[in-house]
Order: structure tokens, then sequence, then C-alpha cells
């Protein structure tokens, strides 16, 4: 099993969604986030003083998956969020041990 | 019995009070939004709470300390009208009933204790501010309002023109809002830190009701529902919309882009300065009175970062600068044709007015600091004006309110309910 984490454009959280959907993947998490990479802050002017904002408001989302489905799931997110320009972002695969569906109990390949 | 009461002018005044009324809570929200979250709500207390602590003197002996018979032109006799009973009468040759003088004059010395706030937010103790604000209110306000409004004030006896408190109002408090950012020094981290606004919303509603409770400010101040009025009331909405598009120019200009709380600010620095003059001037004097104030204001709030004060929302370069301009630009333009009937240097009139309205601003701006400074001082030797850093650097509301503004998760924040009253119960268990 994989947990697939994803830090993409917030706009772009849509074409994700459905892209996961139409490949069969049942479930997700997101959350609002903010950080900064190669593209940057921004700068805001308030009443003349300029301020250099360096987080960037993103979106992370996480899927866990089977293992198998990997490549298909790689694929989808990054197509779905891909713009071209700067700031994209980042998706990542870390290996998952154990996963727990809270209401029946079941386990690992069963509870995704 | 016959009457000589005008119900017209009565029902007018009472509604101009509340309006200006309305502008306490407009300026809170106007400074509110400025700050960011982890101090909102000790912004939006430091404007109420100028709005209790001076309501309570006004009705105990401000509203005679300000037009009571005059003691030497400088003080009203704070004993006769002490408590306000000796005005509960009826007195049938009054056109208007002298409560409804006494609400609508006790409204703007609540204002512009709390004018000064802004100056001050994200450090200052709470009961500081409103010992500060209280005191303030006694040596400066109260008097100074004597000096320009009343009959017998020295100010007022010269010819000064203030119509509804360039001078008593915006000057007085902006200069007492340097002294006391002088005197409690800048913000933990100003200015490298970024201090953004956070909600230019909330700004904006502010500015709304500031504007709109400011037609009862400014045209209430004729005292009467009449020509006086309409015309003050039509000056100030074309200096209004003049100064909003002066800031924005500016803003275009100099940084490249409009801003919303340009705009905000544009509207509350036209109101400001049209406020002494808009009985002086012609319409098109508003709009010049107007677009002035918006093009200086916006260049002077750069100001503190060239000297180093943190005057955190502009009290200085909205309010005193704003008020300087106005009560000084009445010199220039004021017009026989507006109902004060004086003529500035522009219209033929010399500048005799001019003068005169320089030691009116100036004479106001130097009292009005020094004692500003003075009483900031010996709170701050007393231990009563400045949180910690720590608490500072955490949060204000939560230090000196025990809340916060904002909760929009659903979690609780992960506590649980402790009991009524149970703060002095863990106070003193800590003691034991």
């Amino acid at each position: 099993m994989k947990l697939v984490t994803a830090i993409i454009k917030p706009f772009k959280l849509e074409d994700v969604k459905n892209a996961l959907e139409a490949i069969g993947v049942r479930g997700m998490t997101v959350s609002e986030s903010s950080g900064f990479g190669r593209q940057g802050g921004h700068t805001e002017v308030y009443r003349g003083a300029e301020y250099t904002v360096d987080l960037v408001p993103k979106v992370r989302l996480e899927v866990l998956i089977d293992s198998d489905r990997l490549d298909e799931v790689l694929d989808a997110i990054t197509k779905g969020a891909h713009t071209g320009k700067i700031g994209d972002g980042k998706v990542w695969v870390t290996p998952v041990e154990e996963v727990i569906r809270v209401r029946t109990g079941e386990r690992g390949h069963d509870a995704l | 019995m016959d009457s000589a009461l005008n119900t017209g002018d009565t029902a007018w005044m009472l509604t101009a009070a509340a309006m200006v009324l309305l502008m306490i809570p407009g300026l809170a929200f106007f400074y509110g939004g400025m700050v960011r979250s982890k101090s909102v709500l000790n912004m939006l207390m430091m404007v109420m709470g100028a709005l209790f602590i001076v309501g309570v003197l006004w009705v105990l002996f401000g509203y005679s300390m300000t037009f009571g018979t005059s003691i030497g032109g400088v003080i009203g006799d704070p004993t006769e009208f002490f408590g306000l009973e000796s005005l509960m009468a009826d007195d049938p040759e009054s056109t208007l009933p002298i409560m409804a003088f006494v609400a609508f004059q006790g409204m703007f010395a609540c204002l512009t204790v709390g004018l000064i706030a802004g100056a001050i937010p994200d450090r200052t103790k709470f009961n500081g501010w409103l010992i500060f604000g209280g005191i303030w209110a006694i040596l400066v306000y109260f008097p100074v309002a004597h000096w320009v409004w009343a009959s017998g004030g020295w100010i007022f006896e010269m010819g000064v023109i203030d119509f509804a408190g360039g001078t008593a109002v915006h000057i007085n408090a902006g200069a007492a809002a340097l002294a006391l950012a002088i005197v409690i020094g800048k913000r933990a981290g100003w200015p490298r830190t970024p201090m953004r606004p956070h909600n230019l919303t909330l700004v904006m509603i502010g500015a709304g009701l500031l504007w709109f409770g400011w037609f009862g400010f400014n045209a209430g101040s004729a005292l009467a529902a009449n020509n006086t009025s309409a015309v003050v009331f039509l000056n100030t909405f074309a200096a209004t919309c003049a100064a909003a598009i002066g800031w924005l120019v500016v803003e275009k200009l100099r940084d490249g882009h409009m801003t919303t709380l340009g705009a905000a600010s544009g509207i509350v620095a036209g109101l400001v300065a049209i406020t002494p003059a808009c009985s002086a001037v012609s319409p098109v004097g508003g709009l010049i009175v107007g677009v002035l104030a918006g093009v200086i204001c916006a260049l002077a709030v750069s100001l503190k970062y060239r000297f180093g004060y943190d005057d955190s929302l502009d009290v200085v370069g909205v309010h005193l600068v704003g008020g300087l301009l106005g009560t000084l630009l009445i010199g220039f333009l004021a017009t026989d044709l507006a109902p004060a009937g004086v003529n500035g240097l522009f219209y033929g009139g010399g500048a005799e007015q001019l003068g005169k309205q320089a030691i009116g601003a100036f004479s106001v701006m130097a009292y009005s600091f020094v004692v500003a400074l003075i009483i900031g001082l010996i709170l701050k030797a007393a231990g009563i004006m400045r949180i910690s850093r720590d608490d500072e650097l955490s949060g204000i509301d939560l230090v000196e309110h025990a809340e916060s503004a904002y909760e929009l998760g659903d979690s609780g924040g992960g506590g649980h309910f402790v009991g009524v009253g149970a703060g002095s119960v863990r106070r003193d268990r800590e003691e034991i």
C-alpha cells in the first residue's frame, strides 16, 4: 500500500479530483496549505508599504492506494495538476504499513 | 403656553446624534480590519471602551466643562451643569431641547478619544488605555472643545472657523496619537515583520459606516434642519468622493495598483479634511479640499517609516494631516456665498482668516501633544501602559480579553467546559 501526497495549485483541485474519480479512486483527504518552492511568493502593498509574501496558498491532497495502482494514480494526478507554469507543485509516494477502517475494523487492502 | 420648539430641528438633531454614535463602531471596524487577527478584539474594545468611559464623564461634568460658563476663555464651569439635572426642564423659548445638543456633542467627545486608539494597537494594556482616555478627555478634549466651540472660548472668540471639528476633533486626536505612539513605542518586529490587515472587507464596512455617520457629524453641526445643514451635507459628499479618487491615483502612479485599503483610507481622509470646512466652501471648493486631502494623506502615511514612529493605523497621517489641511484650506477657499460667510485668500478675503486658522490649529496641536505625552509618560512609569513582549507576540486578544475573534473549525479547539466563574477559583488555587 502507498500513500500518495500531492501539493497542487488550488484551482487545479477539481481537475485532479475528476481524474482520480475517473480511474476509480474512491477517497482522498484535502487540506488547505501554504508553502514555497521555486515559484517564490508575491508582493502586496498596504498604504504604500510593500510586503513580500513568501508562502503561496496550495492544496495538499493525500490518497491511500494499492501498490499496483501507483502508476495510473500518479499519472492522473500529474496530468490533472499540470499547467506547465512554475508552481504546479510536487507529488511524492510513501510506503504504508497498515490501514484500518475505523467503522468496521477491516485492515489492509480491505480497508482501502 | 406657546412653545418655540421646532420639531423638525429636534428630530434631525436626535437622528444626527445617533448617526455620530454609529461612527464609533464604524471606526472600531475600520481599525479592527487593519490589525492582525490576533488583536482585532482588543482594537474593537479600545474604541468602544473610550465610548463607555467618556460617555460617563460627559454626563457627570464633561458637558459642563465644555459648554458651561467660560472661565477666562479656557474652560467651562464644571459645576454649573454637573450631572445634567438642571437641563431636564422644558425651555419654552428654545427651538431645540438642550438635551439634544448635549447628546450630540457627547458623541463627539467619545469618538475623538476613540480615534487615538489607532496609533497604539496590539500592545497597549486595556486598563492603561481606559485611564489614559479618561484623563485625556478631562485635560484635553473638554477644554479644547470649549476653546473652539463654546461662546467665550478663546479660539471661538478669535473668529476661527471649525464647523464640525477639524481642530477640536481631528488635529486634537492626531496630535495625541503621535505623542502616545512615541511613548508606547513600536510593535515588536515593526517595520520588518509583515503586519498585513487581516480583514479588508471589515475595513470597508467601517469606512461605509463612518461615511454615513459623518453626515450626522457635519450636517448635524448646523444644529438645525435648514439650508446650512443641506449645503454642509453636499460638501461632505463631494469632498469624500474626490478624496478617494485622489488617494487611488497616488497609489496607481506610485505602487501600480488601486487598493481597497486605499479607497477606504481616502474616504476617511476626505471626511476629515472637509469637517472643518464644510460650511465655508462651495461644492467645487469641497472637491478641491477632498482631492488634496486624498493625495496629501496618501503621501503622509509614509512619514512614519522615515521618522521611525509606529503610528500603526496612521492616525497622524490621516487625522492630524487631514485635519490641518482642511482647517488651513478654509483660509484659501472660503467663499462668502457659503453659510459661514467668510472670504478666504483666493476669494479676495486676504490672509486674515488663514492666520486665525493657523493659530487655532497649531495651538491645539501643541497643547494636545504635550499633555498626551505627559499623561503617557506617567502611566508608562506606573507600568500600566504596555503589555509584555511575549504577550504581544502571542496576541493581545487572548491576554487582555481571554477571547479569540474567529472560531472557524469544528473541533472546538480540543478543550472542555470548566465551570462558571472558574477563572476566580483557579486564581485562588494558584495563590495557595
